[in-house]
């Protein structure tokens, strides 16, 4: 039998392993999914690939762990090139999305499948152990038939774990926990992961799971890494106007650049003079494209006095108010700028201003970043398709409706 | 850390039976069927075994009695045809889940993505059915026959001494039984093997489990119910046929099975009593085995 590789090392992973994609692409018949594709996990680390679904996450964690073959590229975990290995020969873990229990299995032996296969000691002591970690033990004689969705998947998840990989793989591991369990089952994850120093990779569609558990982010988009970086740099320096809109929302604006000095920028957009620091832009002449964060930017019923490093919209008028607890969302349509979107803390009792209301707004001129993309593709706003606009669209239109009744 | 509290107490609830008008009609025709056509022969079967030659009458007379003798002078008589019955059908149902699973694998997982070809192989699987087993049986005692070309180039490579022959062996009965019974195996194990989910597989290999390892300890046991069925297909008629191991077909005296034995005594020697004796001490045995094989492989829960 082929354990050779294994039999030997019939202990865990003393430490993560580091994991390296040099020019993978994967093309089905007819499509690609991924499109050469670079990517370095450090030993390790916490590194989230997030995106929309059907951006190819799956396929990427299906090639790491040698359950489909990459059309080109070379796949390296700790040093070694696996590319060409079978996937019960790598020293990896999968929590699957659709968690794959073994159906005719009771749930105590599917958690010491992997550890029996490696002849590891204790097999059952140990599979009872990550049982407890997830709180199922008390089910381990039960069949997965027999349990909850969210139960399946945190024994998907202990399964895994049970192993100690070098790298273990999470494909949407806690999509079908409630909200209080997932947060507990995020720490808990992130603790193990320190503890014992391995290597995740976590996919997720959640920017805010990504953005609290993760040392690294890579968000992706249709088979390509768009950006890649640390939680907090990703947030704040976005180079695509995909990632402004998909970690969080952004005011998104197009000019010409009228002015540039060794600092900043100066892009016009509709006639008003808007500064960039040099450091935070991507490109530095012609049309470009940038944008603010909706909470950077400040709201103000009074035109202000023009004052170095700060950009300046106004007068605009409030078109829709939103409460929402800590903030207040407002929508302040500026001609010439089009429309914007401000968060504001709540610091007094309820919204500063009502719709209608003449303001002006204006931000901190280092808050401001310069994307990649061409200026031609990128959208106004917060992309057409999302749930947001189409409900705002359909409103519109009821109204509409309404009226003509 | 203790999340016991959100750990919620599931049990699996059954969707409540209720009694239904409606199901007992329905089922009403297939009791009647089961009533008329089994269990009357069954009673009428039963009854014959027990019956004792007519004192005053021709041979083959019988009349009513409780001659319990019937059975121990039967199996007395024929327990070598009853033991080979049972032996040749294990060894051909052996062979046939053999020889169907790879292909029974091929087509229900392998070619799933090629669905005109899997109704190809499908169709090949069944084409035998289209000629009449005797034919097909009779087919290949030609081919096997002495002048037949398998012998001869058996005996040109001297595999067969010159005297051989391949007809009328345990060989050939074996060959025939396992030749017609692959479909009863194929098909059961396609039907499960279409629905099995190569998701467990791949969970398998990534959980450090060799191919071989996979197939033993996840794809076995997912198409147990298949193997269940299609072992029970082949191996129950198997045990009584009579037409592969007769001397007209493939075998001879010195291969001849309990079925054999059965139709001898019905036709030829007029002896009712025996043949009935015999096919209940078949079906009796038959029945245990199933009994002890279903329960060992534990498929109640399965199916
Ligand atoms: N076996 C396959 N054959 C053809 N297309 C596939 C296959 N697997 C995935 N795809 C396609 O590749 C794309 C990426 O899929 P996937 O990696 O599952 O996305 P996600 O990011 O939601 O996990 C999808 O558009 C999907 O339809
Ligand atoms: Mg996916």
């Amino acid at each position: 039998m082929a354990t050779s590789s294994t039999k030997s090392g019939a202990s865990f992973a003393e430490s993560g392993a580091d994991l390296e994609l040099t020019g993978i692409s994967k093309r089905f018949p007819g499509f690609t999914a991924i499109d050469s594709l670079d990517l370095q996990i450090p030993a390790g680390s916490f590194f989230a690939l997030l995106g929309p679904s059907g951006c190819g996450k799956t396929t990427t964690l299906r090639l790491v762990a040698g359950l489909e073959e990459p059309t080109a590229g070379r796949i390296l975990i700790g040093g070694k090139d696996v590319t060409d290995t079978k996937p019960f020969q790598r020293p990896v873990n999968t929590v699957f999305q659709s968690y794959a229990l073994f159906p005719h299995m009771t749930i105590l032996e599917n958690v010491a499948f992997g550890l029996r296969r490696r002849r590891i000691r204790d097999a059952v002591a140990k599979a009872h152990e990550a049982l407890a970690l997830v709180e199922l033990d008390h089910v381990s004689s039960r069949r997965p038939a027999q349990l909850s969705g969210g139960q399946q998947q945190r024994v998907a998840l202990a399964r895994a774990i049970v192993n100690r990989p070098a790298l273990l793989l999470l494909d949407e591991p806690l999509g079908a926990l409630d909200l209080k369990l997932r947060r507990q089952m995020q720490l808990e994850l992130k603790a193990i992961q320190t503890e014992v120093g391995l290597t995740f990779l976590h996919v997720t569609h959640d920017q805010e799971e990504a953005m609290t558990m993760a040392d690294t982010v890579a968000v992706m988009n249709k088979g390509r890494i768009e950006q890649m970086g640390a939680p907090e740099e990703l947030y704040e320096l976005p180079r695509t106007a995909f990632v402004a809109n998909f970690l969080g929302q952004s005011n998104l604006f197009t000019g010409e650049v009228v002015a540039a000095t060794a600092d900043a920028i100066t892009v016009d957009v509709g006639g008003v003079p808007v500064v960039v620091p040099r450091a935070r832009s991507q490109r530095h002449s012609g049309e470009v494209a940038i944008g603010v964060r909706p909470e950077k930017v400040t709201l103000l019923t009074e035109a202000p006095l023009p004052q170095a490093g700060r950009n300046v919209f106004g007068p605009g008028r409030v078109t829709d108010v939103s409460f929402s607890g800590v903030s207040t969302q407002y929508l302040v349509e500026v001609p010439g700028a089009g429309e914007l979107v401000v968060f504001a803390q709540n610091m007094v009792f309820g919204p500063v201003v009502q719709v209608g209301a003449e303001v002006w707004l204006s931000w901190n001129a280092d808050h401001g970043f310069g994307l990649d993309d061409d200026p031609g593709t990128v959208p106004r706003f917060v992309p057409d398709a999302s749930t947001e606009s189409i409900a705002i669209q359909r409103r519109i239109a009821l109204e509409e409706e309404l009226e003509q009744a | 850390m203790a999340f016991t509290a959100f750990a919620s107490q599931t049990t699996v609830e059954q969707a409540p039976r209720k009694r239904s008008f409606v199901a007992l009609v329905l089922l009403l025709p297939g009791i009647a069927y089961l009533l008329l056509f089994f269990l009357t022969p069954l009673i009428s079967l039963v009854i014959t075994s027990f019956q004792e030659p007519d004192l005053y009458g021709d041979i083959g007379d019988y009349v009513t009695a409780f001659r319990w003798e019937n059975y121990v002078d039967a199996v007395g008589e024929y327990w070598p045809l009853i033991l080979r019955a049972f032996g040749y059908a294990l060894v051909a149902t052996v062979l046939a889940l053999v020889i169907s699973y790879p292909i029974a694998y091929f087509i229900g997982v392998k070619a799933r993505r090629f669905p005109l070809l899997q109704s190809l192989l499908l169709t090949l699987v069944i084409a035998p059915f289209f000629i009449s087993f005797l034919l097909r049986t009779l087919a290949w005692k030609q081919i096997m026959s002495d002048e037949g070309p398998v012998v001869v180039f058996l005996k040109s490579i001297a595999v067969l001494p010159s005297d051989g022959h391949l007809t009328g062996t345990a060989f050939s009965v074996i060959f025939g039984l396992t030749y017609n019974f692959i479909p009863f195996m194929t098909l059961p194990l396609y039907a499960t093997l279409e629905r099995l989910d190569t998701r467990y597989l791949e969970a398998g290999a990534d959980l450090y489990a060799s191919p071989f390892t996979v197939f033993r300890t996840v794809t076995v046991p997912l198409s147990m119910p298949g193997i269940v069925s299609g072992t029970l297909l082949t191996f129950i008629p198997a045990a009584g046929d009579y037409i592969n191991a007769s001397r007209d077909f493939l075998g001879s005296s010195s291969t001849a099975m309990v079925g054999n034995a059965i139709e001898a005594n019905f036709l030829v020697l007029q002896n009712y009593p025996a043949a009935a004796a015999l096919s209940i001490v078949l079906m009796a045995v038959i029945l245990v085995i199933v009994g002890v094989y279903v329960r060992r492989t534990g498929t109640e829960d399965l199916v």
